[in-house]
């Protein structure tokens, strides 16, 4: 099977429906003839014109209103906003107005917009082109949260969010976009609300999202040489969030690790950890643990970001402590 | 002032719309305020001439969008009186099943977009929304009311800047009552006596004009309409008025005593009924008749309203997300 890289698969999500439905536009910043910050829309204004991939000015409420006015009126708009620390700017257009829209009106209209963000760290680009935010966005009514981890997942759940009528916040990861894996040349879609099982095991289970599953995946190759074996859990999409795959994985191995790059203090490790304590109280033969970065602003040199964002040690360490 | 000589239905039309909307609101300010309903309510008194004029330019597949003062957009747009009025009164048979009330009343079978609660989040979607139609290639124009407050929102800035730069087809209604809630406009803007220029800043046509003669401010939108149905892009209008009422039922009147006066002395409605009176385009006991006519259908809304069941409490938990 041909390997494409995460950010490929990306675009080739976008190219294969805005070549199905000429009413869907990409909007951001740069991603026009400049291929976009991040390389995702690489050549795809070249294709589809200036109307349909559009550079906006510095305006991230002006981008996120335009989607969801452009959604509200026949079309399907797309919003880049490069990195997720920006996503603070146009909370008001994404969790008071999209996010709410279809509820408020009593069902009259609904919002059809995906809004692609890229998040996450260890490329040193520190306090504000680093952060996890995904937590946010799960604690809003009306909105969906997809955080793929692998160029497979990010197709399949990118061609999903674009077909779903309502705003999906989708979280990309800068760090993994180089990364190349296989990914089938036929459509296919993933659903959401529905977990990948990266890994199989019995001892403990834990639950990754995004770069995480890559390092949670890392620690449990080298555990299983100790004859320790992990089960890495991916949700893959935190609302709808698969409760069911997550609740039957702690009942096989009774030990539940989240890990999310994202702030430990009210990060979605506490939310899933709270409806294992809740729903899966009798299968656990441990506390529950979560991993998350230190609560402290994301610095600038490897040196400290490294110790500040999670670690494959810091994975590995708690796994041993909770066996 | 560059008025438009209008033919004789049109000039009824645009009264009825007035009378319409005062009357609606005066009869709301009544139930209001001996307890028949709940939360909020911000009435459109003093501005009829706005959203009377400026919707007698839109077809029903033109949009407007609107704000917590918005009844008389949407009264003016074609909305159904009984079905606003249960809104109003939190009723299933409402616009929005009785889930929002009066802040947020929205007809899309007729393009009216939604009343927002957050001051200018309006102005992006409506930019959007002129987007699509540019995007789909159709003739269809956006109505974006909001206030002169709105105008120091930083997504006015975006929104306008977009519209202009794009040529989007939208026209933006500055409803310049001279305040925020009780903050005059002149101390938090520099330009308040000519809001209009700040059209110049983002390279599009602005004009002021007097907000309370319809005849006018048809005119001027019917200008504005042509262009952007031309493809030759957006307008800014401030159309200079005054609400009679305080910012919210049951808010304490600081406005000065004098200033209240001499503008509800200019009242819209009067203003047109002299006019028609004088070109004997009507007579008084039409005058008459006209009201009659038109309070007997507000009342008619009201015992709609009255009558109509609350929404039972499961309707609280649709409409979050649309299949």
């Amino acid at each position: 099977m041909r390997e494409i890289s995460f950010r490929e698969a990306i675009r080739e999500a976008m190219v294969e429906e805005m070549r199905k439905d000429k009413n869907i536009f990409l909007i951001g910043q740069d991603v026009g003839a400049y291929g976009g910050e991040l390389r995702i829309s690489g050549p795809m204004y070249f294709e589809f014109g200036e109307w349909r991939v559009k550079d906006a000015p510095i305006s991230e409420q002006g981008i996120v209103g335009c989607v969801i006015g452009a959604a509200m009126t026949g079309c399907k708009g797309i919003a880049e906003i490069t990195f997720a620390d920006f996503m603070m700017l146009p909370m008001d257009q994404i969790c008071n107005q999209a996010a709410k829209i279809y509820y408020t009106f009593g069902g009259q209209r609904n919002v059809p917009i995906v809004i692609i963000t890229n998040a996450g760290g260890y490329v040193r680009a520190t306090v504000h082109h680093s952060q996890c935010l995904e937590a946010w966005f799960t604690h809003i009514p009306g909105l969906k949260v997809v955080i793929p981890s692998t160029p497979y997942d990010a197709k399949g759940l990118l061609k999903t969010a674009i077909n779903d009528p309502n705003p999906v916040i989708y979280f990309g990861h800068k760090f993994m976009y180089p990364m190349k894996a296989e990914v089938p040349e036929e459509e296919y879609t993933i659903p959401f609300g529905v977990a990948d099982i990266k890994k199989e095991g019995t001892d403990i289970t834990v639950i990754a999202t995004s770069y995480m599953v890559h390092k949670a995946l890392n620690v449990a190759n080298k555990l299983e040489k100790e004859k320790i074996s992990v089960e890495v859990v991916d949700p893959r999409t935190l609302v709808p969030l698969d409760k069911e795959a997550i609740l039957n994985s702690v009942k096989k191995t009774g030990r539940a690790l989240i890990v999310h790059e994202a702030h430990l203090r009210g990060g979605i490790g506490g939310e899933i950890a709270a409806i294992i304590a809740d729903e899966g109280f009798e299968y656990l033969d441990a506390p529950i643990k979560r991993i998350g970065a230190k609560d402290v602003p994301i610095p600038f040199p490897s040196v400290l970001e490294d110790f500040v964002l999670p670690s494959e040690e810091d994975i590995e360490n708690t796994i041993r402590e909770l066996l | 002032m560059n008025n438009i000589k209008l033919e004789k239905d049109l000039v009824l039309k645009l009264y009825e719309t007035m009378l319409k909307i005062r009357l609606f609101e005066e009869t709301q300010g009544k139930v209001f305020k001996a307890g028949e309903q709940e939360g909020f309510t911000h009435l459109y008194i003093g501005e009829e001439a706005i959203a009377a004029g400026v919707c007698a330019n839109l077809n029903d597949d033109d949009y407007i969008t609107s704000t917590h003062r918005g009844h008389g957009h949407l009264i003016a747009k074609g909305g159904d009186l009984k079905k606003i009025m249960a809104e109003l009164y939190g009723r299933y048979t409402g616009y929005c099943k009785g889930k929002s009330g009066s802040l947020h009343v929205a007809d899309f079978s007729i393009g009216a977009l939604g009343a927002t609660g957050i001051v200018g989040a309006n102005i992006p979607i409506a930019t959007g929304a002129a987007y699509s139609i540019k995007l789909r290639g159709t003739s269809q124009v956006v109505a974006c009311f909001f206030g002169d407050g709105a105008t120091t929102q930083g997504t006015f800035h975006e929104a306008v800047n977009m519209a202009a730069t794009w040529e989007l087809p939208v026209i933006f209604v500055i409803e310049n009552n001279l305040y925020l809630v009780g903050t005059k406009l002149d101390s938090i803007c520099k330009v308040a006596d000519n809001l209009a220029i700040k059209a110049e800043g983002y390279g599009m046509p602005g004009q002021s004009i007097n907000g309370n003669d319809v005849i006018e401010v048809y005119s001027t939108v019917n200008k504005a309409v042509k262009r952007a149905r031309n493809g030759k892009g957006p307008t800014l209008i401030d159309c200079k008025t005054y609400r009679h009422h305080t910012h919210f039922e049951g808010d304490i009147e600081t406005r000065d005593k004098k200033e209240i006066e001499e503008w509800t002395s200019k009242d819209p409605i009067d203003r047109l009924e002299n006019k028609m009176l004088e070109e004997n385009i009507i007579t008084k006991e039409d005058i008459e008749s006209y009201r009659d006519r038109i309070q007997k259908l507000v009342n008619e809304a009201v015992e709609f309203a009255r009558k109509s069941p609350k929404p039972e409490t499961e309707v609280a938990l649709e409409d979050v997300y649309a299949e």
